[in-house]
Order: structure tokens, then C-alpha cells, then sequence
């Protein structure tokens, strides 16, 4: 199910403004890492070159390997619909398709995928529900549309509807940014429920956050505005949050920076 | 505090403030009537258009000092703006109100089955049948004919503008679409014209050039094509990012999220851009007359020979010297509006079905 992610010198760009150099890092399988750091040092950025969504920015390129147990996802002849499937991504604002029903957003992926027997569906959908703590609340209103729900409950549906594909990791970007904090923990909790089963890779401004659910911890920064982003420090998130072994990483998690 | 304008400075208290009983702009535009009125009747420099226009003013002034006086300027000025708003919508919608009642007033006098039921073939000048089934015929088989070539080349130019165009190419395309948009219609009948009328057609009837509604439909393409390209443009633009974002996380390819995300999302603003165009083709006189040429006779074959269409019959009956003509133009005016109100309601009722009820 879960897969290893590693990055060898990445640089990513906009045009000409290099938003990230040369990230060096490693993702287990299976484990939580959090990407921490000041506004605007590229920790979206980083995230969205993982699953190849950054290039979907007109002028926007990545340099450099990104491995998915062993395989280059850069490589020329990999389709990037595939490796989408496989790294899923749930982003800071939920965005349910308006269109559809609760039911059809959950099995988005599957159905666009060519997916269409209906008990396949059916199955597929209450699964993910269930894994994203939602089929409790929704259950009743499947038919209804997936806007209509709470922005905590539409949250939880843009989870269940990435990890109803089965991906092998799942990018989440400040999922929880927009949330009260019962929704909040709701998702934190169900972060630590999915780690048995996906590689999982969140940016969170959150300290608490990232020390609760997170295994190890990637602290990025950047010099100067208008500098690129640089992975200072990567380590396990007790290190990191007790004893960081870098002076910038202790002033940023203690406050005195950012 | 004082910074402010003595009217804004909030202090304790001063929440509460005099208001305006709800009578009082009644009592205004009363007063203002009967003074415009004594003074315009009164001078006798006009009629009661004058005197509605003078009130309307004298209403505003002395609405406007009325609330300075009581409830103090700034809501003054907000009275004021909203009594300017409304009467600029008044204003909007009393044109439209006077053209329909118009039409239906004069239109309902040949509302007869025997209107829809018969062409203008073998009707001479002191017949008072006679009918427009060969024009509504002809609109609807030129307009839809041209529907079927636009919509699709208008939709999918539109993708492309919006989501496949970089470049120079793409500029050029918008660039000349919106220079499309500005064409005058008889120029695109010239068009069509020269060349189907005269080029092309020959070909396909032993080297005689002939009329055809399809002539007609092309020329009404011509004029549909940029309107439906733009507004379905602006209508792809409005659908955010992160839906399409959403559905590439997917694993979604690009062109099935374009057909089953971006699209859908897009549908009821498509739909009426659409209608807007396919209304304003519906009216087109000129080039129909141009290359459709026109006939009394009722002609079901779009390919072969003349065709009218209601606009078409609303001009050649309103400028005829029968005495029932002008009837017949009311009528069929009446029938071409009543036909574009029908096929939007129609199409925004099919936009709408698939979307969700909350
Ligand atoms: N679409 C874009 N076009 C150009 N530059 C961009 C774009 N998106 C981000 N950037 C720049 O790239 C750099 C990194 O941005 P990024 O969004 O990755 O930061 P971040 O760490 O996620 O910040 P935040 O915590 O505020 O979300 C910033 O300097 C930003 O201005
Ligand atoms: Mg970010």
C-alpha cells in the first residue's frame, strides 16, 4: 500500500523565481511527516512537486529526482495521471465538485477512472467514509450535494474522496487551516488512522498539530524574500521539537522567528 | 472622534436617530406631481411626459431636503442614491414593458389557428387569411441548422482558448474572434453571398447559383460563432482553479476533467450565452433576405431554393400595401419573441435538471 518518497536535489520554479533548492529528503513508508515553516519558504511548493501538480502552473518546472520507491516519477516516460493516482493530495480549502452529490464526490476519482459497477461504488464510497469519519453524519444524504456541508465535513470528504482511489501517499496542505478545532481533531485523529495504511506528508503552521501527528518533522526556510526555500533541518519530530540540532529550527518552533 | 464629521461622531446615545415616517416619500412624490404638473400644464410648455420627468426631479430635490432636514445628510444622500437606483431601473424596464404590450396588444389580432396553419402561397392583396407557417418553418430550420454548427465549434474553441491556448496562436484566434463580434450582419449575409450563394452553390446545381435556407444558416453562423465563443470563454474562466486542481489530484486526465468537472460546473452560464446568440439570430432580417431571398410559399428542403423566416415575413408584411399586412407582421413579430422566450425557458429548464437540488 504505502510507498517510500524520496527527493534528491529538488529545485522547483516559477519562470525564472526559483521557489526551492536543492531539497535532500526521505519519507518511510507508512509514517506522518510534517513540512513546518514561515510563510512563503515552499512548503506548498515542495508538496505540490511530490505529486506533479506543480506543473500545472503555466512556466512552472521541477528540477532534480523524486523517487516513489525507486521510480522516478520525472522520468520522460511516466504518465502523470498515474503517479496522481498513486500520491493523492488534499488541499487547504476543501473543493467538492459543486455538481455532484456527496456520493459522486467520494467516488469521483473512480468513476472518472472508468470505474462503474455500482456495488464497486457503493463499497468504495461507504469505505472511505468510514475512514473518513464522515458516514455517520452523511449517511441519510447521500444524494444530497457535497457543498451543502459544514467546511470541516466538506474537508473530510475531499479526504475520503482522495483515499478512495487508494493512493499509496497522501499530500495534505494545511487541511486543517479553515477548521474549528473539533474538526480539527477529528482529522488529526483520522491522520493517525490512516498512517497504517498510506505514506502521509502535511504542511501545517500548527506547532501542536505537527508535534501530535507527525513522526518526523522537515523545517523549511528561506534567507531573504525573494531567496529560494531550503530544507534546514529533517528529523524525528521529538528531536525537532525537544532538542533541534539547528539554531534557526529552535528559534522558529520556539517563536522568536516567523 | 474627532476626526469625524460631527453627523458620524457616534456617541452614547446618538444610536437611535429621527427617521423619516414611511408616508413621507408618497406625500413628496404627490406634492411633486401636482407642482410639476400646475407648472408645465399651467406654462403649457408640454405634455404629461414633461410633467412625469419634472416630478421626477422635483421629487428627488425635495426628497432629498425633506431627509437633510430630518434625518441629517449622510442619510440624505443614501435616500437619494436609492431613489436614483430605482428609478433607473424604472426607467430600464419601462421600454421593455411598452414593446411587449405593444406586440401582444397589436399582435393578438391574428392569433388564429389559420396563421400558424398556412403560408402566404396564392394570398393576394385583398385577402384577409393568410399565414406564417412557411416562415416559422424557415427560422427554426435556419436557426437550428446553425445552432448545430456553432454550438459545438463555439464550445470546443472556447476549451481551447481556455484551456489548451499558449502562445501567440491563441492571441490571434481571440483576436480575431472579437473582431468577428463587431461584423455587421449584412456584411456576413455579403459573405455568404459571394461565397456559398455564388461560388459554391452552382456546383451542386448544374452551375445555376441558388438561394437556400442553408445559405441562410451559414450567414447566421457567421454571427453566432464569436458570441458563443466569448461568452462560453468567460463562463470556462469563472470555474476556480482548485475544482480542476482537485480533480488532476485525482489522477483525473486533463480532457475528462474539461468534459466532467470544468463543463458541467459551466453549464447554465454556456446555456445562456447560447440563447443570447441563437435570440439574436432569430431576429437577423438582412441576411436572410440576402441569401435565403424569401417566398410566399411554404419550403421544408433547407438545401434547395427559397426560404423565408419570421423576421423576414415581419419586414416584407410590414412594408406591403394590403391592409391586413400589418396585422400579419404584428403577429409573426410577436410569434418570433414568443419562440425565442419559449426555447431559452426550455433550454435553462435542461441546464438546470442536473444540478442538485439543495
Ligand atoms: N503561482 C505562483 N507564481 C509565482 N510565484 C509563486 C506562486 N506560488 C508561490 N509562489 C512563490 O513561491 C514561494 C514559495 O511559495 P509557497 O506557496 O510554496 O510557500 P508556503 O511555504 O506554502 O507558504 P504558506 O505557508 O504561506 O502557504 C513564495 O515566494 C511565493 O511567492
Ligand atoms: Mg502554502
Amino acid at each position: 500500500m504505502a510507498k517510500r518518497v524520496e527527493a534528491t536535489n529538488v529545485n522547483a520554479y516559477y519562470g525564472s523565481f526559483k521557489a526551492i533548492e536543492d531539497v535532500n529528503i526521505v519519507v518511510e513508508p507508512k509514517t506522518v511527516t510534517a513540512l513546518i515553516g514561515p510563510s512563503g519558504c515552499g512548503k506548498s511548493t515542495f508538496l505540490r512537486s511530490i505529486n506533479r501538480m506543480h506543473e500545472v502552473l503555466p512556466n512552472a518546472r521541477v528540477e532534480g529526482t523524486l523517487t516513489l520507491d525507486q521510480e522516478n516519477i520525472y522520468d520522460k516516460h511516466v504518465d502523470v495521471t498515474a503517479v496522481r493516482r498513486l500520491i493523492g493530495m488534499v488541499f487547504q480549502r476543501p473543493n467538492p465538485f459543486p455538481t455532484m452529490s456527496i456520493f459522486d464526490n467520494v467516488v469521483a476519482g473512480l468513476k472518472l477512472n472508468g470505474v462503474n459497477k455500482k456495488a464497486v461504488l457503493q463499497e468504495a464510497a461507504e469505505k472511505s467514509l468510514r475512514s473518513a469519519n464522515l458516514w455517520d453524519e452523511v449517511k441519510d444524504r447521500l444524494d444530497k450535494p457535497g457543498a451543502g456541508l459544514s467546511g470541516g465535513q466538506q474537508q473530510r470528504l475531499c479526504i475520503a474522496r482522495t483515499i478512495a482511489v487508494e493512493p499509496q501517499v497522501v499530500l495534505m496542505d494545511e487541511p486543517c487551516s479553515a477548521l474549528d478545532p473539533i474538526s480539527t481533531l477529528a482529522i488529526e485523529d483520522l491522520i493517525f488512522k490512516l498512517k497504517d495504511r498510506f505514506t502521509i506528508i502535511i504542511v501545517t503552521h500548527n506547532m501542536q498539530q505537527a508535534a501530535r501527528v507527525s513522526d518526523r518533522t522537515a523545517f523549511f526556510s528561506i534567507e531573504r524574500t525573494g531567496d529560494p526555500g531550503r530544507l534546514i533541518e529533517y528529523d524525528d519530530t521529538q528531536k525537532i521539537f525537544s532538542n533541534p540540532s539547528v539554531k534557526k529550527t529552535e528559534d522558529y518552533i520556539t517563536g522568536r522567528f516567523g | 472622534m474627532t476626526l469625524l464629521a460631527p453627523e458620524q461622531d457616534v456617541t452614547a446615545g446618538s444610536l437611535h436617530t429621527k427617521r423619516l415616517p414611511a408616508w413621507a416619500a408618497l406625500a413628496t412624490a404627490v406634492v411633486a406631481l401636482a407642482l410639476s404638473a400646475a407648472l408645465v400644464l399651467g406654462t403649457g410648455i408640454g405634455n404629461w411626459v414633461l410633467v412625469v420627468v419634472l416630478g421626477a426631479v422635483l421629487y428627488l430635490i425635495g426628497f432629498w431636503l425633506a431627509a437633510n432636514a430630518v434625518e441629517g445628510p449622510r442619510s440624505a444622500r443614501n435616500r437619494t442614491w436609492s431613489a436614483l437606483i430605482h428609478s433607473a431601473c424604472v426607467l430600464a424596464i419601462l421600454p421593455l414593458a411598452s414593446v411587449t404590450w405593444t406586440l401582444i396588444s397589436n399582435g393578438i389580432n391574428r392569433l388564429d389557428g389559420n396563421f400558424f396553419l398556412t403560408s402566404m402561397n396564392n394570398i393576394g392583396a385583398r385577402d384577409a387569411n393568410g399565414g406564417a407557417y412557411h416562415a416559422i418553418v424557415g427560422t427554426l430550420e435556419q436557426v437550428g441548422i446553425a445552432a448545430l454548427i456553432t454550438i459545438p465549434l463555439g464550445v470546443l474553441g472556447a476549451i481551447y482558448l481556455v484551456e489548451y491556448g499558449r502562445g501567440k496562436l491563441s492571441l490571434a484566434i481571440r483576436f480575431f474572434v472579437d473582431v468577428m463580434t463587431g461584423i455587421p450582419s449584412i456584411v456576413a449575409g455579403l459573405f455568404v453571398l459571394a461565397f456559398w450563394v455564388l461560388i459554391v452553390s452552382p456546383l451542386f446545381n448544374n452551375g445555376q447559383p441558388q438561394y437556400s435556407g442553408f445559405a441562410a444558416a451559414l450567414a447566421l453562423s457567421v454571427l453566432m460563432l464569436p458570441t458563443i465563443v466569448r461568452s462560453t470563454e468567460e463562463m470556462l474562466r469563472l470555474v476556480p482553479a482548485p475544482l480542476r486542481e482537485g480533480a488532476y489530484a485525482l489522477g483525473v486526465p486533463k480532457w475528462k476533467t474539461i468534459l466532467r468537472i470544468v463543463i458541467p460546473t459551466a453549464l447554465p452560464g454556456i446555456v445562456t450565452g447560447i440563447m443570447l446568440s441563437i435570440a439574436r439570430a432569430a431576429g437577423e432580417t438582412a441576411p436572410v433576405l440576402l441569401v435565403a431571398g424569401g417566398t410566399a410559399a411554404i419550403n421544408f428542403n433547407p438545401f434547395e431554393n427559397n426560404q423565408s423566416s419570421l423576421s423576414l415575413f415581419v419586414f416584407s408584411q410590414a412594408t406591403d400595401s394590403s391592409r391586413f399586412s400589418p396585422d400579419r407582421a404584428w403577429t409573426a413579430a410577436l410569434t418570433l419573441v414568443a419562440l425565442v422566450l419559449i426555447l431559452t425557458i426550455a433550454a435553462k429548464l435542461l441546464a438546470r435538471r442536473n444540478r442538485l437540488t439543495r
